[in-house]
């Protein structure tokens, strides 16, 4: 089912995704996705440059053109932004729109002089026409791709520090501009080499996604930048099949939308930092402090009275602390499905063994965090990691016995606990 | 006028429209360091205007304006919703929602070609030179149907900016002060967002998004290196862009090419003249103060020297003079040292003693003693509050003398009541008795 040419398209925008994704991971993580799309737009006066130089369509020395004025476009950008009062985003925007602009005039130029035929080869790196793709074009690809992979290789402890710390990198004596330029030069061959096949709108995606997505996915950059290769990889070649499966549809939109959808799903479901992951783990912490607190309170009114029964009604607890609307009764159904709180009859509700148990130990918790914060000052430190909230988890063993005879000597201790000991 | 002067005037009207509306609106991006975000919307407005269009079955219908809208907003809200919910840096947001909103856009016109009389290559860099083909009559005239939509949005855009001047300005300036005070700068933003989108709208059939973005950057950053007054600003911008239509029109006329491509490239030359001859914030006159600075400094050092020399020469060799090669190395050296001594011959300041040698006049004297008073009373001041080093204290002092007036060396001799002698034991020149008339 597949032809040669399919097959000769599917490897070139497979690698060339993988490409984009590797060295626009670094894009991304510099806050610099969309220095990207200017490069894409200002290499389309160079492309037109180079024809009117060589006179015919050579690929080469059209993208060597590109690569060239996509180079100077960043150039533009920097000298502005360190030169004028023009900031980062409008430099961007200056540089995108007026080169394109003058592609646009110099493309119209060619259009005018030649016979006929070369206007609809220009036209297409506009919008990308992958469908041109022959086998000189994918070992351009191949080569380009492996310059990168080197590169990137040879410098990646560099570009690892410049990547998330160039202050640091700066004040370690490291070549900071030199890699700035060094990894622009990387994105500009990326964008070059994807320019014929995605064109200029749609390149900027290519960078971005597979690195954005990969970012949802891991916290370290090797990872990070392996996942992005393997994520571009794939989006070039689903998006590939899926336009050749329906073969009314561009390329190179559909790359990019693969690449969106993929984007959507590492966005809502990757494990920890995904959108559902992170609502869930919010969730959980949330419902573990409603119920803590429901407990502590439960516990302070009933102890008084203990070892005696003594039962609650709603409004007794609504009236105690505040609460969301609703959120009471939600986690009063909860605490008895956990069998921590039982209903005891007339609207009433009381807490079971288990419930007095956990209750208990947590207003020990809660009165010695009181304990600290009130007479051993020094160990309020403790507080500040949020993750353990168990005082036994936070300070030293003798310590802990000390707040526990303190509490004791102060009748603060919960007599649950205390009949136990 | 003759058919082509009608057809070259149309044009250049539409084209002003076009600009003026959205430099207008380009301000306030430009301010708010959204630019991008126009960038964003002018191509996400794609898949939009196509629904529309299938919807409304034409090209220009108020469905068109409220698809436009609707995803103009999408993409602001989109860019922001990603960046806080799913915790992506602001600008891969911005890059992913616009590309993909474009990449949408342009397969719906695909599938859809047959129904959409949209080509996307018209989409991007626009065919302003077909504006005046298109014509109706009105009151006995000729007029092309662009130009209604485009004037009517051009006063929208003005009006709207009139109305919202205030809330505008300040959520510009400060957008917590907007909020103390009231203005939801969130309502503001969404508002400016729609306008642009209505704009990118308009000029989406005449003259392209490229220079709907052109134009909304452009002559905004052009008339920010030109004025620090928003109301200045505005007027800069509107006269750059318009400047940019007249001009690049004729110009595409004369090489026979794209008018919007031209126009924008155009907009790009003016901004260029701005930053190299911008009156306040230009390179020529930032280098030209630069000079200035430096000039100054090198004749400050010549006068120093001069000073110390004679300090010397009234102490033991009684020579007060110094070769010109020595004061020309000690101000740094270089042609600028060296053009700096007739400079100062002509002034009055130092005379020709003869054998090659400088030697100050009375009125050099008097600037020079008050560049080494600065220099020593610095000197005694860092050494009563710093702490350093005796041997430290010079090279600070070198580059403090250049920036102390008559206020504050008056101010640092109180601090340090009134020494006579810098920490090595130099006499500190007093100031001359005020002249008593």
């Amino acid at each position: 089912m597949l032809t040669y040419n399919t097959l000769i398209v599917l490897v070139g925008t497979s690698l060339l995704g993988a490409s984009a994704g590797l060295v626009g991971s670094f894009a991304v993580l510099r806050r610099r996705s969309l220095t990207g799309d200017a490069l894409a737009h200002a290499a389309l006066p160079g492309l037109c440059l180079a024809f009117l130089v060589v006179g015919e369509r050579s690929l080469p020395a059209m993208l060597f053109g590109a690569f060239l004025s996509g180079l100077a476009g960043i150039g533009c950008i920097s000298a502005l932004r360190r030169w004028t009062r023009i900031k980062e985003d409008t430099a961007i925007g200056i540089i995108l729109s007026v080169f394109f602009g003058a592609g646009i005039v110099l493309s119209r130029c060619i259009q005018n002089l030649s016979v006929s035929g070369s206007k609809a080869g220009l036209d297409s790196y506009i919008l990308g026409k992958t469908a041109g793709m022959i086998f000189q074009d994918v070992v351009l690809i191949a080569g380009l791709a492996a310059f990168c992979l080197a590169v990137l290789l040879l410098f990646y402890k560099e570009f690892r520090v410049v990547a998330f710390d160039p202050s640091f990198a700066r004040v370690q004596g490291w070549p900071a501009a030199s890699l700035d330029l060094l990894l622009m030069t990387l994105i500009a061959v990326a964008v070059v080499i994807g320019l014929p096949a995605v064109g200029v709108v749609l390149m900027a995606s290519l960078l971005i996604l597979p690195g954005a997505s990969a970012r949802f996915w891991t916290d370290e950059l090797d990872r990070l930048l392996v996942l992005a290769t393997i994520f571009g990889l794939l989006t070039g070649a689903v998006g590939t099949l899926i336009s050749t499966r329906y073969s009314l549809l561009p390329a190179g939109p559909i790359i990019v939308l693969t690449g969106t959808a993929w984007f959507l799903i590492s966005l809502f479901f990757a494990p920890r930092r995904g959108a559902i992951a992170r609502w869930m783990l919010a969730r959980r912490v949330h419902s573990r402090l409603g119920q803590n607190k429901l407990l502590n309170l439960l516990h302070d009114l009933s102890e008084p009275s203990w070892p005696g029964e003594s039962a609650w009604t709603i409004e007794d607890l609504s009236s105690r602390k505040s609460w969301r609307p609703g959120q009471l009764k939600h986690l009063l159904q909860q605490a008895v499905i956990w069998g921590l709180v039982e209903f005891s009859g007339t609207g009433r509700y009381r807490l079971t063994a288990d419930g007095w148990q956990k209750s208990a130990e947590l207003a020990r918790n809660q009165r010695m965090w009181e304990l600290i914060l009130t007479e051993h000052a020094e160990w309020s430190g403790c507080l500040a990691n949020l993750e353990h909230t168990g005082v036994q988890e936070c300070v030293p063993p003798e310590f802990y016995l000390q707040l526990d005879r303190e509490l004791r000597e102060r009748a603060r201790y919960p007599k649950v606990l205390v009949q136990e000991k | 006028m003759g058919r082509e002067d009608l057809l070259a005037f149309w044009t250049i009207v539409a084209g002003v429209l076009c600009n003026s509306a959205c430099a207008i609106l380009g301000c306030y991006m430009v301010l708010r360091r959204m630019s991008l975000l126009g960038d964003a919307i002018s191509h996400a407005v794609l898949p939009g205007t196509v629904v529309a269009v299938l919807w409304s079955g034409q090209l220009v219908g108020w469905q068109v304006f409220v698809g436009a809208v609707a995803v103009g907003i999408l993409t602001a809200f989109l860019t922001q919703a990603l960046a806080n919910f799913g915790n992506v840096p602001e600008d891969s947001s911005m890059g992913v929602v616009f590309t993909s909103l474009f990449a949408l856009g342009v397969i719906l016109l695909n599938q859809y070609a047959s129904q959409v009389d949209l080509d996307p290559g018209c989409v991007l860099y626009g065919l302003i030179e077909f504006v005046p083909l298109d014509t109706v009559s009105w009151l006995g005239m000729e007029i092309p149907r662009a130009i209604f939509m485009l004037s009517t949005v051009a006063a929208l855009t003005v009006l709207f900016v009139t109305l919202l001047w205030k809330e505008l300005k300040i959520v510009s300036f400060d957008a917590g002060l907007a909020t103390a005070m009231g203005i939801s700068a969130i309502t503001v933003h969404y508002l400016l967002m729609a306008m642009v989108a209505v704009v990118t709208v308009a000029s989406f059939e005449a003259v392209g998004s490229i220079l709907v973005i052109a134009m909304l950057i452009v002559p905004p950053a052009t008339a920010h290196l030109l004025t620090d007054r928003l109301w200045m600003m505005q007027v800069l911008a509107v006269a750059s862009a318009c400047l940019s239509a007249i001009i690049g029109y004729f110009l595409a006329e004369y090489w026979n090419t794209s008018v919007a491509g031209m126009m924008s490239v155009v907009a790009g030359g003016l901004f260029t003249i701005a930053v190299i001859f911008a009156p306040q914030h230009g390179l020529l006159v930032k280098a030209y103060r630069k000079l200035q600075w430096t000039v100054r400094i090198i004749k400050e050092d010549i006068l120093a020297v001069l000073y110390r020399v004679e300090e010397r020469g009234r102490r033991d060799s009684q020579e007060t003079r110094l070769e010109r090669e020595k004061c020309v190395q000690f101000a740094g050296g270089g042609l600028l040292a060296r053009l700096a001594i007739p400079l100062m011959q002509s002034r009055g300041l130092i005379v020709d003693a003869g054998d090659g040698c400088l030697a100050l006049t009375d009125a050099g004297r008097g600037g020079a003693k008050s560049l080494v008073r600065s220099h020593r009373l610095w000197e005694a001041y860092l050494e009563k509050h710093f702490e350093l080093p005796r041997d430290h204290l010079h090279a600070p002092a070198s580059r403090m003398e250049h920036f102390l007036g008559p206020n504050l060396q008056q101010e640092i001799s109180e601090e340090l009541e009134a020494p006579q002698q810098d920490p090595h034991g130099q006499v500190i020149p007093q100031p001359d008795p005020p002249d008593v008339a």
